[in-house]
């Protein structure tokens, strides 16, 4: 295996320097360093407004950096096309769920197979055997793809109406389907209950261990984080204030400060 | 469906074309009709490509149209003398080969000579009148689907606008007291097997994995985007192949009224097209031929109408006049049934909020 | 010199009426987010409005130019077209607003049809004539300005600067002065929180198109005067031409709406008088308005004077 493994891991995946990105007058993202190596599983912490979503929207190009340099596996992708940057091998998922409303669950992640066609226009109207014989490959790719993540049962549903955390399910599945290196979970604990909680946080290990992806994790849940993430970072203001393990980060004096604020002299 | 689609369309073409040959059965009056009920289904189907399963709202559609209109016309204006080369090849052609084949057969083969050269003559007219409308359909769109919703539509109406302007101020194409075209090559078989072939093209994008990808772009584009969908080029790929149907329907058209003027694609014409599209539940094909056809009988039956005998007096003149019941029921489709006949039941969601 | 002076009163005067109607679809775009396809439509709902009141007004001044007269005119008119904006909005677009905006854009296509289908019904197709109310004439301007006094200016144009004035600066008023205009204002920036301050917004919606309308039924008065043939279709060239204004300027921007207005106005007239060393042949005085909005959309969509609004992700 490891023979045929690509150069591995003395450069990070994803390799954040320097960023900076200004919006009229305000830095949300200031001098951001930040590194991902391969199949790490790390997450994004901060208060809310800190610029977590920002640094998402950084990474798969739907902002330009004002500054700094973005690379992914050696090679920029600052301000490219978010398209472009998918098709390199970054993923991710969003805050309020995306999925394609008119669609049924089978055809949202078969959507997401679009990039990896070997057929065109041209194919689409001959419809020769070529093309059901592709489409007969993404069928049974995304079937076993929803089959791994026990939404198979419902494949002809219309998507929206799984239940919530069955949407989130959905939109994790649809973005492994794009074969990624990395993925970018925005908030993906948002709206879930204990139980399903825990049910996430085996399922982003799962995800990490059977594809063999990093993954980016932004949560407002410490129990999420901290029990999942290999690393963490911090931000506040736009600003990394703390970078570490969980346990470091748990006892870190800024991270505190900047969740809790400054205690007051009468404060307990 | 997969495997029978292309068999489908060829029984769909040849049944077109037996029923074609009985159309001196039909009065004028009702053959006029039924061209115009085809070519509002290629018009139609086309324009459902783009704001039905793209979900980019085309406000400009009868410009395209026009474009193809008049290309079409220029050549078979213009070519008369290409027309004239092509007959005599193509009865050289026929000769030769009857001269090979037994008896009746060769007799046949030998009268379709003239058949052939006006059907590739005219095919030819069309496919040009196509063509141009897809190159004003790539001009207009790669600039205008940068926009969005409102926007978008009120440019692809500018662009209508300016069309028509532009069309009205050439002096080489009648400028706005018209053109007149010589021959009536359009016939049912024409209409009908473009109207089959729009049809097919459409749905057979649409139903491969590949075409899925207009769909996502119509639902949420950024997501479209984050699964390495490019979606300006399928926004700008819909748009110019609906342009370039639009333009051969034009060509028909001209062919068969053989005779055409500027303010006759307006936007009016436009917001004919778009009624369809909405009336048959934009992304659904069949509903869109549907409302085609219904809508196209609308007007007649109207005019019909107006003229029973034991109507108040004030109604009548209400009916003629096609657009205002048109407008009433634009309103009240909107009102009721956004979605249409067929559309799925997207439209009543409330507006997702944008926080 | 004089010539170019000329063209710019022309170009001011004709960009004053396209300032009032622009304001009414920047206004309602502000609260509603959608454009008003009907609005030009409603201006000539105005001008007929006067059309029919003239007579029964006139009768005050036995027939004879009067300005109580069109004053009077010009009030009535008004109230009518803020009347037809407010039930038009109540029937046609209330219950459309939870729907995605393009449905409500259909919508007021088909309003703005059935408004001029329904017009050249119950109007005739063919142009009227609007009776002269204030015997329009040129100004005699004193020898004491030297060349000027080569400019005709009509009594009509003048009319249509000062009420046009007096109208923006009412609407500035009401708009920043009062605690409807603050509540449309807060209205166009956020509805939910709007509402949660209390504020019943159905009314300030009603309130908005109203007085959108009225500055459009007051607009299609004062084009009547100058241009005294109207028609069921006379709201269809400048209901674009404003609509571009209001583009211009920013849309939902109402001081934008005003320079856009008048800017669209000054341009027009300006290639339609030098439309020879333009070399631009005066038939495509029309395409110049949706050339305009073209170039504006796709290189600054914010217009002069709007802002950015960035879709989250």
């Amino acid at each position: 295996m490891s023979e045929t493994e690509p150069l591995q891991p003395l450069q990070p995946l994803l390799d954040l320097r320097d960023v900076t990105v200004q919006f009229g007058g305000l830095k949300a993202v200031a001098d951001f360093n930040f590194a991902i190596r391969h199949g790490e599983l790390v997450g994004l912490i901060g208060p809310n407004g800190a610029g977590k979503t920002t640094i998402f929207n950084l990474i798969t190009g739907v902002y330009t950096p004002t500054s700094g340099a973005i690379l992914f596996e050696g090679k920029s992708v600052a301000g490219r096309k978010p398209y472009l940057i998918t098709k390199r091998g970054i993923s991710r998922t969003f805050q309020n769920i995306r999925l394609f409303s008119s669609m049924t669950v089978f055809d949202n992640v078969r959507a997401a197979f679009n990039m990896h066609l070997r057929h065109g226009i041209s194919h689409a109207l001959w419809r020769g055997r070529g093309l059901a014989a592709e489409e007969k490959r993404v069928a049974q790719e995304a079937g076993e793809l929803l089959d791994i993540f026990h939404l198979g049962k419902v494949r002809d549903a219309a998507c929206t109406s799984l239940p919530y955390g069955d949407q989130r399910r959905l939109e994790i599945v649809r973005a492994l389907a794009t074969k990624p290196k990395l993925i970018l979970l925005d908030e993906p604990a948002a709206g879930m209950n204990p139980t399903e909680k825990t049910e996430l946080m085996e399922l982003i290990r799962f995800v990490q261990e059977k594809f063999k992806i990093a993954v980016l994790l932004v949560e407002h849940d410490m129990r999420v984080v901290m029990g999942i993430c290999q690393r963490i970072a911090v931000l506040d203001y736009g600003v990394k204030i703390a970078e570490g393990p969980a346990e470091e980060i748990k006892s870190n004096q800024a991270v505190i400060r900047a969740y809790l604020g400054v205690a007051d002299d009468d404060a307990t | 469906m997969l495997a029978r689609s292309k068999l489908t369309l060829f029984a769909m073409l040849l049944a077109i074309f037996i029923a074609s040959r009985f159309s001196a059965l039909v009065t004028p009056y009702y053959y006029d009709i039924l061209i115009s009920i085809g070519v509002n289904i290629i018009l139609a189907t086309s324009l459902n490509l783009v704001n039905g399963y793209t979900g980019q709202f085309s406000l400009g559609h009868a410009g395209f149209m026009s474009v193809g209109a008049y290309a079409a016309a220029s050549f078979t204006t213009y070519g008369t003398g290409f027309l004239g080369s092509l007959t005599r090849l193509s009865v050289g052609w026929c000769a030769a080969l009857s001269s090979h084949t037994p008896g009746f057969l060769g007799g046949f083969v030998t009268r379709l000579g003239p058949y052939v050269s006006v059907s590739i003559y005219f095919g030819l007219a069309l496919l040009v009148g196509g063509l141009a409308a897809g190159l004003a359909g790539l001009l207009v769109g790669i600039p205008s689907l940068r926009l969005k919703g409102d926007y978008l539509a009120i440019v692809t109406l500018g662009f209508g606008e300016i069309i028509k302007v532009i069309i009205e101020n050439v002096d080489a194409l009648g400028g706005s007291r018209g053109l007149s075209v010589d021959s009536q090559y359009t016939n049912l078989f024409w209409v009908y097997a473009t109207a089959a072939i729009t049809v097919y093209v459409v749905l057979s994008l649409v139903n491969s994995t590949y075409g899925r990808g207009f769909l996502t772009v119509r639902d949420d584009e950024i997501a479209a985007e984050a699964i390495g969908i490019n979606t300006t080029k399928y926004k700008v790929l819909a748009f110019t192949l609906a342009a370039f149907f639009a333009g051969i329907a034009g060509g028909l058209y001209a062919h068969f009224k053989q005779y055409i003027n500027p303010e006759g694609f307006n936007f009016l014409r436009s917001v004919d097209i778009v009624t369809m599209v909405i009336l048959g539940g934009m992304g659904s094909t069949a509903g869109v031929v549907i409302a085609a056809i219904l809508l196209t009988i609308l007007p007649e039956c109207l005019r019909a109408v107006s003229h029973w005998p034991f109507l108040p007096h004030w109604l009548g003149p209400l009916l003629e006049n096609r657009m205002i019941p048109y407008s009433l029921l634009l309103i009240i489709l909107m009102l009721t049934r956004p979605q249409g006949l067929f559309g799925g039941t997207r439209f009543h969601r409330a507006k997702r909020s944008k926080a | 010199m004089i010539e170019f002076l000329q063209q710019i009163i022309n170009g001011l005067s004709l960009g004053a009426i396209y300032a009032l109607i622009a304001l009414g679809y920047t206004m309602i775009y502000g609260v509603l987010r959608f454009i008003n396809f009907a609005h030009g439509d409603v201006f000539m709902v105005g001008a007929f409005a006067g059309l029919y009141v003239a007579p029964c007004v006139m009768k005050l001044s036995h027939g004879q130019p009067s300005w109580t007269a069109t004053f009077l005119i010009l009030i009535v008119a008004m109230m009518v077209c803020a009347i037809l904006g407010i039930v038009i909005e109540k029937l046609a677009y209330r219950p459309l607003r939870d729907r995605p905006r393009l449905t409500v854009l259909i919508t007021a296509i088909g309003v703005s049809l059935f408004l001029e289908n329904f017009g050249q019904y119950a109007f005739g197709v063919d142009p009227q004539s609007f009776p002269d109310l204030i015997g329009d004439h040129a100004i005699t301007i004193p020898a004491f300005f030297g060349p000027l006094c080569d400019l005709t200016i009509m009594v009509s144009q003048v009319l249509v600067f000062a009420v046009t004035l007096f109208l923006l600066i009412a609407l500035r008023f009401i708009v920043t002065k009062t605690k409807l205009g603050m509540a449309m204002r807060a209205l166009s920036v956020n509805p939910i929180a709007t509402s949660l301050m209390g504020v019943n917004n159905d009314v300030v919606i009603s309130f908005t198109f109203g007085l959108g309308s009225a500055l459009a039924g007051a607009a299609g008065i004062l084009i009547s005067i100058q241009q005294p043939s109207i028609d069921p279709l006379m709201g269809l060239q400048p209901g674009i031409k404003a609509f571009v204004a209001a583009v211009l300027g920013g849309i939902g921007n109402i001081p934008g709406a005003a320079l856009g207005g008048v800017l669209i106005g000054v341009i027009e007239t300006l290639v339609v008088g030098y439309s020879d060393r333009l070399h631009i042949p005066p038939g495509y005085r029309d395409a110049v308005a949706f050339f305009l909005l073209i170039l504006i959309l796709l290189f600054k969509p914010t217009g002069l004077l709007g802002r950015v609004e960035r879709e989250k992700v």
